[in-house]
């Protein structure tokens, strides 16, 4: 699967992941492009319909960040996150989805650098994995 | 004036939907006399021939039940649309697939294999007889309807007007579903005829959970006393209260809830969600393992969620097919880490 570019949805925090994206950038660190940014309010505003939308329309991968445990905005919405997408992925599993295509990290601001990586590993997973496969309703 | 004509069909479905109609009782009878009842072949003498000969549009309103598991049922729902002014789509199996929807896991071969390839235990087939959609025999050929890979609701074949939920619909709501039909003051085209409230909201229960509701241990009915005042969720049953549509008695709890039994889910989504599976890993993430969050590792929450046996049957147990996915992903199952 030589050119296939996966086409990712990454939900990120706002603050935390999103401001590490950003330092990403402005430090000029090189990642690939394929991850579609949504700045969100906290990973616990991702809900599952999003993500099950997400792939059930196309996407090979989806990314969420958060901040660490202790340090979310709203005291505790990166716990009940975690909670979502080890369920979640149990579901997603049951679905035939192999759920390596759902990542959930925690990056904070300053983790700039570890957003990069997290997105060269990501994209490159997801590249093994190749493309979802087409739900076929017949 | 010609009396409306009304017609009622059966797709995949078990016939409890059928007995639903039947259930009206009398009430029945105050309508019986407004109405022609042309075409009901579960009660009634009727021919797919005679559907065919009406004009297109004559029917007034024909309520379709069941999901469509084959081409035949495709084919009646695509001739009934074409008779009638009307589609209700009556019942879960209609409205989200329902319980055949949860064949929705499998795809036709592997529901093949089972079903004649030895599998299945309640199956005698020593020969491995599969059908066939066309055999030859002496006079000439034979045809069975071809069987879908995948189940699919009423509105993903035809086009819907009306949707009637429930497994099945409760009687008071199919008399004010065909008393506002007959009304000719029509509601707004896809609307839900059912109240939009999440069935909780209703639900005498409610006031029992805790206003910190938090779940350490998973319970199934069959291995618990039940509380029979206490709300479900608030011990540690699953109840999918808190994602589906109230209606099924009246503004009182539940069906199941009031004979101590959780719900299911069978009335659908109300309509702010959109995947019931999905806003059920939701709203049950949010209450397991709330307690002591800030000192659980991942372990301890994967072992705590596996307690949860089959949580995508359990979610999906009604809305499958009408679910985001529709069905399983035969073939995305490379090793996974
Ligand atoms: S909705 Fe329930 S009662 Fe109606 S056909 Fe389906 S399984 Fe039977
Ligand atoms: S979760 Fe179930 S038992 Fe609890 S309030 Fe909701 S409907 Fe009632
Ligand atoms: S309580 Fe739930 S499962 Fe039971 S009849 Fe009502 S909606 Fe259906
Ligand atoms: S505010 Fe960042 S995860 Fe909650």
């Amino acid at each position: 699967m030589k050119d296939f570019e996966p086409k990712i949805v990454c939900f990120l925090c706002k603050w935390c992941t999103y401001s590490g994206a950003d330092l990403a950038g402005t430090s000029r660190m090189k990642y690939p492009p394929n991850g579609v940014v949504i700045k969100t309010l906290c990973s616990s505003r991702v809900d599952p319909q999003h993500i099950l939308l997400a792939f059930s329309k196309g996407c090979d991968g989806v990314f969420i960040g958060g901040c660490h445990p202790g340090d979310c905005h709203y005291q505790s919405g990166n716990y009940k996150t975690k909670r979502r997408i080890i369920l979640l992925k149990k579901v997603l599993k049951q679905l035939g989805l192999n759920t390596n295509r759902l990542r959930l990290e925690w990056i904070s601001a300053s983790e700039g650098k570890k957003f990069a990586n997290t997105m060269v590993e990501f994209t490159d997973q997801i590249k093994k994995l190749g493309p979802i496969p087409k739900i076929n309703c017949e | 004036m010609a009396k409306p004509k009304i017609a009622f069909y059966w797709c995949a479905s078990c016939g409890g939907c059928e007995e639903a109609i039947i259930d009206l009782h009398e009430d029945i009878l105050k309508v019986a006399e407004l109405i022609d009842i042309v075409f009901w072949p579960c009660a009634m003498d009727f021919k797919t021939e005679d559907v065919k000969n009406m004009q297109d549009n004559e029917i007034t309103v024909c309520f379709i039940n069941g999901a469509i598991r084959t081409s035949e049922q495709e084919e009646m729902s695509k001739l009934l649309r074409k008779k009638s002014q009307l589609i209700v789509s009556f019942g879960a199996c209609s409205q989200l697939g329902g319980i055949p929807g949860l064949a929705n896991f499998w795809d036709r071969e592997s529901i093949f294999a089972s079903s004649y390839g030895g599998k299945c235990p309640s199956v005698d087939n020593p020969d491995g007889v599969v059908p066939q959609e066309v055999s030859e025999v002496p006079e000439g050929e034979l045809y069975l309807p071809r069987f879908h890979n995948t189940v699919k609701t009423t509105d993903q074949v035809i086009d819907v007007d009306y949707y009637l939920p429930g497994c099945s619909p409760a009687p008071y709501l199919t008399m004010q579903a065909i008393t506002t039909i007959l009304s000719g003051d029509l509601p707004t085209k896809g609307t839900v005829l059912a109240p939009n409230k999440a069935l909780c909201e209703v639900c005498s229960r409610n006031d029992s959970k805790p206003e910190k509701l938090s779940i350490d241990k998973i319970n199934r009915v069959s291995l618990v006393e039940v509380d029979p005042e206490k709300c479900f969720l608030a011990q540690g049953i699953i109840c999918m209260g808190p994602v589906t549509r109230s209606g099924c008695n009246g503004e009182n709890d539940g069906r199941c809830i009031a004979a101590n039994m959780p719900c299911r889910g069978c009335y659908g989504h109300p309509s702010e969600v959109h995947d019931v599976g999905a806003k059920m890993v939701a709203a049950l993430a949010s209450v397991v393992g709330l307690e002591d969050e800030e000192d659980m590792s991942e372990a301890d929450v994967q072992k705590l969620l596996d307690q949860i046996v089959d949580p995508a049957g359990t979610f999906y147990r009604f809305s499958l097919a009408k679910s985001y996915f529709r069905r399983k992903i035969m073939t995305d199952s490379k090793e996974e880490k």
